[in-house]
């Protein structure tokens, strides 16, 4: 069985720049696969190499073996490939009970059918078990913009997976959330992961959070795979210790 | 052929001029996220005023002169910015875009109200006799706008290559964020940007009234041409505007000569078209990385 | 156990799951319209009718910029390409209004398709200057082909339908008939922006990159708003034909575009009912500013100039925000 996901030699350059400088590896079915390293080793730009966002110069990325470099970001999403932000992003003038449909209306039935069918794509009671599953049922109906900044990453989340997605790539989950946010969201992105076998890549900065959620850590360093392995393995890496000196 | 060479040097000249005010259009854009649809206007107005300058105070060319690309470098240049762009700019580039739509129309019609609604002829600063090149009779004053608009550029080149405050601003119109980490005064940058693009405007009227008499409908062709310009050159600034301005006036010039006067204006809209559906970042321009 | 916070369920702009009180206005307004021109003398009774029709051709261009947020200068062309389809089918070839003014929408859908997939393959921005191109196009052969269009003399005589034998010659037959089109394309568009596509269209406008990041095919989307943007044109034309019954190039040259683009804009981008707004301003202003003589356009440009600074939503965001601060004032629940 191929690995869900398959980076191989990644490169992307701008102009004399070298972002990511050969990067591969894989990921499996149902990990949880961390990808951590000092400021400026990537992280980013892989993750938008990954996304169709950026064309990379070199590299190929699969998805459950099939060749998806360059596929445009909606039509990899379509494939089941969906993503957090580290910025958030959720529509601000939308309630959140329609951001969660938002997220899932695209990935059933076809344009004709959205334009004649049900005006909530038969989605509201998905919408609703995601509500429940990550606590906003208070604020189902009240516009995104109005929610606070962790509800918001929790939102967000939620529509990363609305449409039961393969793989989640989830780029800085913990930035600025408190600390009991923080032990939720952990928490429901584990159970998530378990009941939905969804595999998950996280760039973080929070080495609590990689250490305690992911079940395999990469390590990158300007732009190359500097250690991999468990989180104890890891950390516990003398090469890793000096690259990540003062952090 | 002598014909076809007089054509040839009349389109250079006007693609010249065209290649000033998409320079310009490109490197506010650039450095602002303005999209300038009143660029045409800034060409016209320039002779405008100076006329009216002229008319209203009585004074001699020279001083209404001075006067008229004072107010106009005042007025449009720190004055568009100030007024029009800082504050519209954090509601998005599309509201600014549309603020300068309806800026153009009160540059527009004002101009044919506040001025005149006939065109009128406005001195040329150049010689305009003929003289005998390769056994065509080619205007000189054409020669001298090449000169005069090429010496503009080289100039510019040479500014933004050359002198420390030039190379802030390129760095500036590239990237305002990493400009802005790296310590340069952003918006002092781009306050000089629209002086530019209004100074550039300037030399652009004073080159191009001359020949098309200064009337108020002049900046919707004008304008026309300099976003075809900016468009084909792949809004890569000065190379880029020079190629795709000197390309649409030369079109333009042949199809005003070949062409049915009446379809004239459709060649440079079909070059767009082509370009667009063919090498769509332009002759000059580089790939658009991030995707959606 | 609290109530879920409801918001301003008024505001028409977002999709929400209440019987909209914009479904209700619009019918309201069709009634009071119907009946409105009674006492008012042709003249009148006409600018009502004007009004309607450029409401839709505002209307198209308001899903255009104000859902999906494209700018397009070519509105003015495609109303054009509507009023010359339907006045040279009825005129010359002895169609049926009614077919022609299907084909119109049909010929505008598919001219905006083909204009729209190449321009927004790239660069989104590039749409305006290709509209703006294609404006220019269309003024050109519209002045030029004269076997065709008639060039500057225009194409005169052009009848007003029948209705099921019912002759609508008459200034206040028309009005009803132009009430009655103008709600079932409203209608229309208003339950378009509830569906699943209209969510989409919105997604668009506010964060296309996380709009892509969903599935959303924006390129699909963009396209289509704009299509059916210029197919209103083309409807809004098909009817201006008639109401005007003579039609020369000069109401659909870019100038006339650009207008168009300043009504979506004053009346309120984004806003269902934001077209009515901006059309009223755009038809009733040169009215009222007749003293002014041309300066109407330059007025009405600063006017708008100072709207877009003060309240970038036009007057609809201004009524929002005051209907906002009178609901705080009254305790509204938050």
């Amino acid at each position: 069985m191929s690995p869900v996901l398959e980076v191989h030699d990644l490169h992307k350059a701008f102009g004399g720049i070298k972002a990511v400088n050969g990067v591969s590896f894989s990921v499996n079915e149902g990990e949880i696969l961390g990808i951590i390293g000092p400021n400026g080793c990537g992280k980013s730009t892989l993750f938008n190499c990954i996304l169709g966002q950026l064309e990379p110069t070199q590299g190929a990325v699969k998805l459950d073996g099939r060749d998806v470099t360059n596929m445009r970001p909606s039509a990899l999403n379509r494939l089941g490939v969906s993503r957090t932000f580290q910025l958030l992003q959720v529509f601000p003038e939308l309630s959140v009970r329609e951001n969660l449909i938002l997220a899932g209306q695209e990935h059933q039935g076809s344009m004709l059918g959205r334009l004649f069918g049900a005006r909530d794509a038969g989605l509201s009671d998905k919408a609703e078990q995601m509500i429940g599953f990550f606590k906003l049922g208070h604020l189902a109906d009240a516009k995104a913009g109005g929610l606070s900044y962790g509800q918001q990453k929790l939102l967000d989340a939620a529509m990363a997976f609305m449409a039961g997605p393969r793989l989640v790539l989830l780029d800085e989950p913990a930035g600025g959330v408190n600390l009991t946010m923080l032990g939720d969201l952990k928490e429901r992105l584990r159970a998530i992961n378990a009941e939905q076998g969804a595999t998950f890549v996280v760039i973080e900065h929070n080495m609590d959070f990689v250490m305690s959620l992911c079940t395999r850590v990469i390590v990158l360093a300007e732009g190359k795979v500097l250690a991999e392995g468990t989180p104890a393995e890891v950390r516990a890496n003398p090469a890793v210790i000096e690259a990540y000196l003062g952090h | 052929m002598a014909e076809f060479i007089a054509y040839l040097i009349a389109g250079i000249a006007t693609g010249a001029i065209y290649a000033l005010a998409a320079i310009g259009f490109t490197l506010v854009w650039q450095t602002s996220q303005t999209i300038n649809f009143a660029q045409g206007e800034f060409v016209m107005l320039p002779a405008v005023l100076i006329l009216l300058a002229v008319k209203l105070f009585g004074l001699p060319l020279w001083a209404g002169g001075l006067l008229g690309i004072a107010v106009f470098l005042l007025i449009f240049g720190a004055g568009f910015k100030l007024v029009v762009v800082d504050p519209m700019i954090k509601h998005g580039v599309l509201p600014l875009a549309i603020a300068t739509m309806a800026l153009s129309i009160v540059m527009k019609e004002g101009a044919k109200d506040g001025f005149s609604a006939e065109a009128q002829s406005f001195p040329s600063l150049v010689p305009t006799d003929m003289i005998n090149l390769l056994g065509a009779s080619i205007s000189l004053q054409h020669l001298a706008i090449i000169v005069v608009a090429f010496a503009a550029i080289g100039l510019l080149q040479w500014f933004v290559g050359g002198t420390r405050l030039g190379r802030q601003m390129q760095a500036t119109a590239q990237n305002p964020t990493v400009a802005r980490i790296l310590g340069i005064p952003v918006e002092r940058m781009v306050l000089l940007t629209f002086l530019l693009n209004a100074a550039l405007a300037v030399v652009a009227s004073l080159l191009i009234s001359p020949i098309y008499l200064a009337k108020f409908s002049n900046g919707e062709t004008i304008g026309l041409f300099a976003f075809i310009a900016a468009i084909v050159g792949g809004f890569n600034q000065v190379r880029g505007a020079l190629v795709g301005g000197i390309l649409i006036g030369v079109a333009d010039s042949l199809a005003a000569a070949y062409v049915s006067s009446q379809y004239r204006l459709a060649v440079p809209l079909v070059l767009l078209v082509a370009i667009i559906l063919i090498k769509p970042e332009g002759l000059m321009g580089r790939k658009e990385e991030r995707r959606v | 156990m609290s109530a879920p916070a409801v918001q301003n369920s008024v505001a028409p702009r977002r999709a929400t799951g209440r019987i909209d009180a914009a479904l209700i206005g619009l019918i309201l307004g069709a009634i009071i319209l119907w009946f409105a021109p009674v006492g008012m003398g042709r003249y009148g009774t006409y600018v009502l009718s004007l009004w309607l029709v450029m409401s839709i051709g505002v209307m198209g261009l308001n899903l255009t910029l104000g859902y999906a947020g494209q700018t397009s200068l070519a509105q003015a062309a495609f109303m054009g390409l509507g009023a010359y389809t339907t006045a040279i089918l009825t005129t010359k070839y002895g169609v049926s209004w009614y077919a022609a003014f299907a084909l119109s929408g049909l010929l505008t859908f598919a001219v905006g398709l083909l204009l729209g997939f190449p321009a927004l393959r790239v660069r989104t921005h590039y749409l305006a200057f290709v509209t703006l191109a294609f404006s220019t196009l269309i003024w050109l052969v519209l002045r030029n082909e004269q076997w065709l269009t008639g060039g500057v003399f225009g194409i005169s005589n052009i009848n007003r339908p029948y209705f099921f034998g019912i002759k609508l010659f008459g200034a206040l037959e028309f009005h009803r008939f132009v009430v009655v089109v103008t709600l079932i394309l409203s209608l229309k568009l208003w339950w378009l922006i509830r569906s699943p596509w209209g969510r989409a269209f919105t997604a668009l406008r506010e964060n296309p990159v996380r709009a892509a990041s969903l599935g959303i095919d924006t390129r699909a989307y963009t396209l289509l708003a704009f299509a059916i943007g210029s197919a209103y044109g083309g409807f809004a034309g098909a009817l201006y034909a008639p109401l005007v019954e003579f039609i020369d190039p000069s109401p659909f040259s870019l100038s006339q575009s650009l207008f168009l683009l300043l009504m979506v804009v004053a009346g309120g981008a984004g806003y269902l009912f934001g077209p009515f707004v901006g059309a009223l301003l755009g038809v009733v202003l040169p009215e009222w500013l007749r003293f002014a003589g041309s300066l109407y356009l330059m007025i009405f440009a600063a006017i708008v100039l100072a709207l877009l600074v003060i309240c970038p939503q036009g007057v609809s965001g201004l009524i929002e925000r005051g209907w906002n601060a009178l609901r705080r004032k009254t305790g509204g629940a938050r």
